[in-house]
């Protein structure tokens, strides 16, 4: 089988004032069909600009890079993705519902086809009642799983989320830890996912992904061996915690402080 | 209700000062009568005296307030001494004026936001032609238009809609770049088109700032009207009350108009703020 997303010594340069910065140097990364693939590491890693690879949000200026065997540009017009943004980026003048149905407008479906989209993402999310509510009426933890919503409505079977819970709460964190994990089993889509936690990478994937800063690389690929299935208390197996340890020392034999 | 207080208390206070100014300002033609008719006058007749001149250099706020009375209230509106008569003359052509510059204005926004061509060659135009002034130009807009027998409202229209421009495409194109980068991504990711970006991104962002350039493109538009009647030698409308009024030095007239020009304006700015705030309303923008 041919992978999902493929890169090859993928390169990205950012031209600044201050000289070239080295935003991916590099990357090598073979993703399968229904992958759950985080990418962890400290900031200016590349994580973030690898996601923005693989939407045609960015060029790379070296290497070479394929989604569903096509270019990103290619996969972007075919909409082969949903992405998901570190901020709900919900705009402000549109309802939950509207939102959802942003998308859905710009493909062209048909008013039933967006209404059904729309009551079904929402249920996905929890937030049924909140269809005609405006973003400033939902809290964060709300906001961000409507744009969650929004991008499952796209049903593309691949999901880029950048970092989609770094600003919530540890509490509200974790339940939509346990929601995406069930959107995953239950829709099989394949998932990138951008984080800095340690235990909400290793809690989510079926492959983790450390990089390193200056230049942004790839440190490790670690296979995860915990079960599709899993509780909230699998944090504490000795599995878990193996797999966390190997997450946390590739991150420090990355971590250069000259 | 203490906002209605600190209103009262500002025009209260501009009252006072109007009063006081009338008085210092007409006290040396009232000096002049009494003298001249070889009398002495108490000082409660001088400041009687001052603030009821028939050609006063500064009316009192009571003279023109009559005046607008008598103007407008008591005059039939087909009335050629009618203010409302003459308001409705100039509000005519600073409304098409308005309707001309926004559509203009929204229009050029579009071009400059959305081709780089027009981006570098229109805005150094705009900017040039707000530094005529409006006064020297004003005629020869006339005069040409009156060539090609083009009269009547339209001319003063368009001398409204030149004013008016302006603060349009300065307003919309800081309002349709304002979108963040991550709403822009956003459309990016769905392939969403030009029109779509346009039409679900950019116009709806561009609303605050809309309707602030539309609030200085309506008094700026009534202002373009006045002052096309001015070189005109208009019968009709406020900028040819001001004019009689300067030549004849009835400056109850002059100030009368004035005060009514800018109620007109009061009132057009207010229209378009309830607009503002329903429409802001309905988006979910407050």
């Amino acid at each position: 089988m041919s992978p999902k997303i493929f890169a090859k010594s993928l390169d990205l340069t950012f031209s600044t004032n201050d000289g070239p910065v080295h935003a991916l140097k590099d990357v090598n990364l073979d993703i399968n069909e229904g992958d759950f693939v985080s990418f962890i590491g400290p900031s200016g890693c590349g994580k973030t600009t690898f996601l923005r690879v693989l939407a045609d949000l960015e060029k790379p200026t070296g290497g070479k890079v394929q989604i569903n065997g096509v270019s990103p540009t290619d996969a972007r017009k075919s909409r082969a993705y949903g992405y998901v943004f570190q901020a709900p980026g919900l705009y402000p003048w549109r309802t939950i519902g509207k939102n959802i149905k942003l998308p859905l407008e710009i493909i062209g479906l048909s008013k039933q086809e967006q209404n059904d989209r729309v009551e079904r993402v929402l249920r996905l999310v929890d937030l049924q009642d909140f269809e005609n509510k405006f973003p400033w009426q939902l809290s964060g933890g709300m906001q961000q799983r409507a744009s969650i919503a929004r991008a499952l409505a796209f049903d593309a079977d691949i999901l880029l989320m950048d970092e989609p819970f770094g600003a919530l709460d540890e509490i509200v964190r974790d339940h939509l830890n346990e929601q995406l994990l069930d959107l995953w089993r239950t829709t099989s889509k394949t998932i990138c996912f951008v984080t800095h936690s340690i235990p909400e990478a290793v809690y989510l994937s079926t492959k983790i992904v450390v990089m390193s800063p200056r230049p942004g690389r790839i440190i490790d690929v670690i296979e995860s061996t915990l079960p599709n299935e899993r509780p909230l208390d699998i944090r504490e197996s000795s599995e878990f915690i193996a797999i966390a340890q190997r997450v946390r020392e590739g991150l420090r034999s990355g971590h250069s402080y000259e | 209700m203490r906002s209605l207080a600190s209103i009262c208390v500002v025009i209260f206070a501009l009252i006072v000062v109007w009063y006081l100014s009338a008085f210092v300002l007409n006290t040396p033609w009232a000096m002049d009568k009494a003298k001249r008719a070889g009398i002495e006058i108490s000082s409660k007749e001088l400041i009687l005296d001052t603030w009821s001149q028939e050609k006063p250099k500064l009316p009192a706020p009571h003279q023109v307030g009559l005046e607008i009375w008598k103007t407008t209230v008591e005059k039939k509106i087909t009335s050629k001494r009618s203010l409302i008569f003459h308001s409705w003359i100039t509000l005519s052509s600073t409304l098409v004026g308005f309707l001309i510059g926004t559509s203009l204005g929204i229009l050029l926004a579009i071009g400059i936001v959305h081709n780089n061509a027009m981006n570098m060659s229109i805005m150094p135009w705009a900017i040039a032609s707000q530094t005529i002034p409006i006064l020297a130009i004003a005629p020869m807009i006339i005069v040409v238009l009156n060539s090609i027998g083009v009269q009547g409202l339209l001319p003063k229209a368009i001398i409204s809609s030149y004013l008016c421009f302006f603060p349009v495409v300065v307003g919309m194109v800081k309002g349709l770049r304002s979108p963040d980068k991550i709403d822009k991504d956003l459309m990016h990711t769905y392939n969403a088109t030009n029109f779509q970006k346009f039409w679900k991104l950019r116009l709806p962002t561009s609303m605050p700032f809309l309707f602030a350039s539309l609030k200085v493109g309506i008094s700026a538009s009534l202002v373009g009207a006045i002052v096309g009647e001015l070189p005109t030698g208009a019968v009709r409308g406020l900028g040819a009350r001001l004019l009689a009024g300067s030549y004849y030095g009835q400056t109850i007239q002059i100030w009368s108009a004035l005060i009514m020009a800018a109620m007109l304006a009061a009132v057009l700015v207010g229209i378009l703020a309830l607009l503002q705030r329903f429409t802001l309303n309905r988006m979910g923008m407050t």
